[in-house]
């Protein structure tokens, strides 16, 4: 029995939730004296790996597979974990990860738990604690049967470096024909994405309107991070649907989240309750927000967010 | 063209989340349910297929009798039927397969539901429909077009999106952008009255068991007070924000 861990990849490049997902996995396996095997797709430098612990790779080289296809990846993640008798699968929560983790809950017959944000507390029966209510709640889950599907939440999980001696393997998978195929890829190549960005800069109708996210891009850019908004901001159309976060939007879990000009309905703050540190800059020093942050500036965002770039790119040309 | 949409009767997005019983149980007392807002998304594109192309559309629930509120609401903004399944859903897995095993029988076309609950968050119920069902699958959808038995969708990526081509029978993970927020339709008085005469058809569960159980729950810890910074000392803000919080 080894843990099997997917470690997912862009362009061949490991993605950071592959290392922090890998660390996950030799926790867990050290917990249970067993071993990491990972399954990644087209890796460049599959061998990255053994930093994070990992005993063995299972590399899938196939041309085929260059685009995430959530039944053909399925299909190769199950095959794996049947090679490697795994009674454990850890995959990551990105939005192609949670689209095959379904598939591969039924193929593999495992009980499967979402958004766990911690190591298992117990493994008879295997019990993890997980976010539940949109991060209002937290829910001890205990799995019943003999294989589990763990999807980590993300941020949940700091990189490990231990180094293996890891084996590489040309794993090859027989895929089956199916009929959903992705026809195009739409994706901002130069911005950082709310879902990888260590730091999230958000705003709301408090900013008056789409003419003035300029300087919110250009905060945005000098910490590099992504830019975010409220749910009123995209349903009038100022911003993409893409940039909404919150209860019916994205959840963001990054280490800082800066709030302008957003109020902090109980939705919103629900969806990026999970950040580690929360700024907010409103007018209102009675938006609910100032409740729920941990650093806050009362102030007009049109004076406050232009003074803190300039200060900011001090601070970024001295450090 | 048959299209049955699942319908989660989960806690009103306002609503404070409490539990019991040695917080075990979740505390629906004071609790206003609504339609799982995804699936909500879902149904009101289910509508249009319906309008446009003459779709059928059923929608179907896992939970007792206290559901049916739930139900009669997504009658009201149009549904032609609706279907309970007489049990008490606690694992998504489960009601994954109680919904299977019916569309199967029933030979649905399409069949959308929420891409999550926003009550467990567990996020599976769709995808596992459709690998139970061996059905074409597409999560966090946010546009369908179906002509004859082809499918042109579009699925939310991290930073972008991607266009697909699918084809019936097909499952999709409903969300937000499948049809606007200003979409949505509230029932009028007319679509009420029509509701209470259509069909509730409560069947009783099949036998599958609980992969996950919950065992207990916790509420996050209080947060601590928030640390004012005066909007003419930025230098301080970043100062905390470098030395303390150690996040830039």
């Amino acid at each position: 029995m080894a843990i099997l861990v997917y470690t997912e990849s862009e362009q061949g490049k490991f993605k950071k939730i592959a290392f922090e997902l890998a660390s996950y996995a030799r926790a867990i396996a050290d917990e249970n004296n067993t071993t990491v095997t990972a399954v990644c797709f087209n890796a460049e430098s599959p061998m990255e790996l053994q930093n994070y612990g990992v005993n063995k790779v299972l590399n899938i080289s196939n041309q085929d597979l260059k685009s995430f296809n959530a039944m053909s990846y399925s299909q190769c993640v199950f095959e794996a974990a049947e090679n490697e008798k795994s009674n454990i699968i850890v995959i990551s929560s990105s939005a192609d990860s949670k689209y095959l983790a379904p598939l591969l809950a039924v193929k593999h017959n495992a009980g499967y738990i979402s958004n766990a944000c911690e190591l298992p507390t117990s493994y008879s029966p295997l019990t993890v604690k997980r976010t539940a209510f949109t991060n209002k709640a937290f829910e001890i889950t205990k799995v019943n049967t003999e294989n589990a599907l763990i999807s980590l939440a993300k941020n949940s999980y700091s990189i490990n470096e231990v180094k293996t001696d890891a084996s590489l393997v040309d794993f090859s998978v027989n895929v089956s024909q199916n009929d959903t195929k992705v026809k195009s890829i739409d994706k901002a190549t130069d911005k950082v994405t709310i879902a990888d960005a260590d730091t999230v800069v958000s705003a709301g109708r408090g900013l008056k309107g789409p003419e003035n996210w300029g300087m919110i891009e250009e905060l945005a850019e000098v910490l590099g991070a992504a830019t975010a908004c409220s749910k009123p901001v995209s349903d009038l159309g100022w911003r993409p649907h893409g940039e909404h976060v919150g209860q019916t939007g994205k959840p963001v879990a990054s280490n800082l989240y800066i709030a302008i000009g957003i109020s902090g309905a109980i939705q919103h703050l629900a969806g990026i309750n999970s950040s580690k540190v929360k700024v907010v800059i409103n007018t209102d020093p009675e938006a609910p927000f100032f409740k729920a942050a941990d650093y806050g500036v009362v102030g007009d965002a049109f004076e406050v967010v232009p003074e803190l770039i300039n200060k900011l790119k001090t601070f970024k040309a001295q450090n | 063209m048959k299209i049955i949409v699942c319908i989660s009767h989960v806690p009103d997005t306002t609503s404070k989340i409490n539990f019991s019983d040695g917080d075990t149980k979740f505390e629906r007392n004071g609790v206003q349910f609504v339609i799982n807002p995804n699936d909500e998304f879902g149904l009101t594109r289910a509508m249009w297929f319906k309008e446009k192309q003459g779709a059928t559309v059923d929608v179907i629930n896992v939970g007792l009798s206290d559901t049916e509120s739930t139900l009669r609401k997504a009658l009201a903004i149009g549904a032609d039927k609706a279907i309970r399944i007489d049990m008490s859903p606690e694992n998504g897995f489960n009601v994954a397969k109680q919904l299977a095993n019916y569309i199967k029988k029933e030979n649905y076309d399409l069949v959308i539901a929420g891409r999550e609950s926003i009550d467990y968050n567990g996020g599976m119920v769709p995808g596992m429909i459709a690998g139970l069902n061996n059905a074409n699958f597409i999560n966090n959808c946010i546009s369908l077009e179906i002509d004859g038995t082809n499918v042109t969708a579009s699925r939310e990526i991290d930073g972008g999106k991607e266009t697909i081509e699918s084809c019936i029978p097909l499952v999709i993970g409903a969300q937000k952008g499948l049809v606007e927020e200003s979409d949505l339709r509230i029932p009028n008085m007319r679509g009420i009255m029509m509701a209470r005469k259509k069909q509730l058809e409560v069947i009783p569960a099949i036998d599958a068991s609980n992969q996950t159980n919950s065992i207990e729950f916790e509420k996050p810890k209080p947060k601590g007070e928030v640390t004012l910074v005066s909007s003419d000392n930025l230098d301080e803000l970043i100062n905390l924000l470098h030395n303390e919080a150690k996040v830039i």
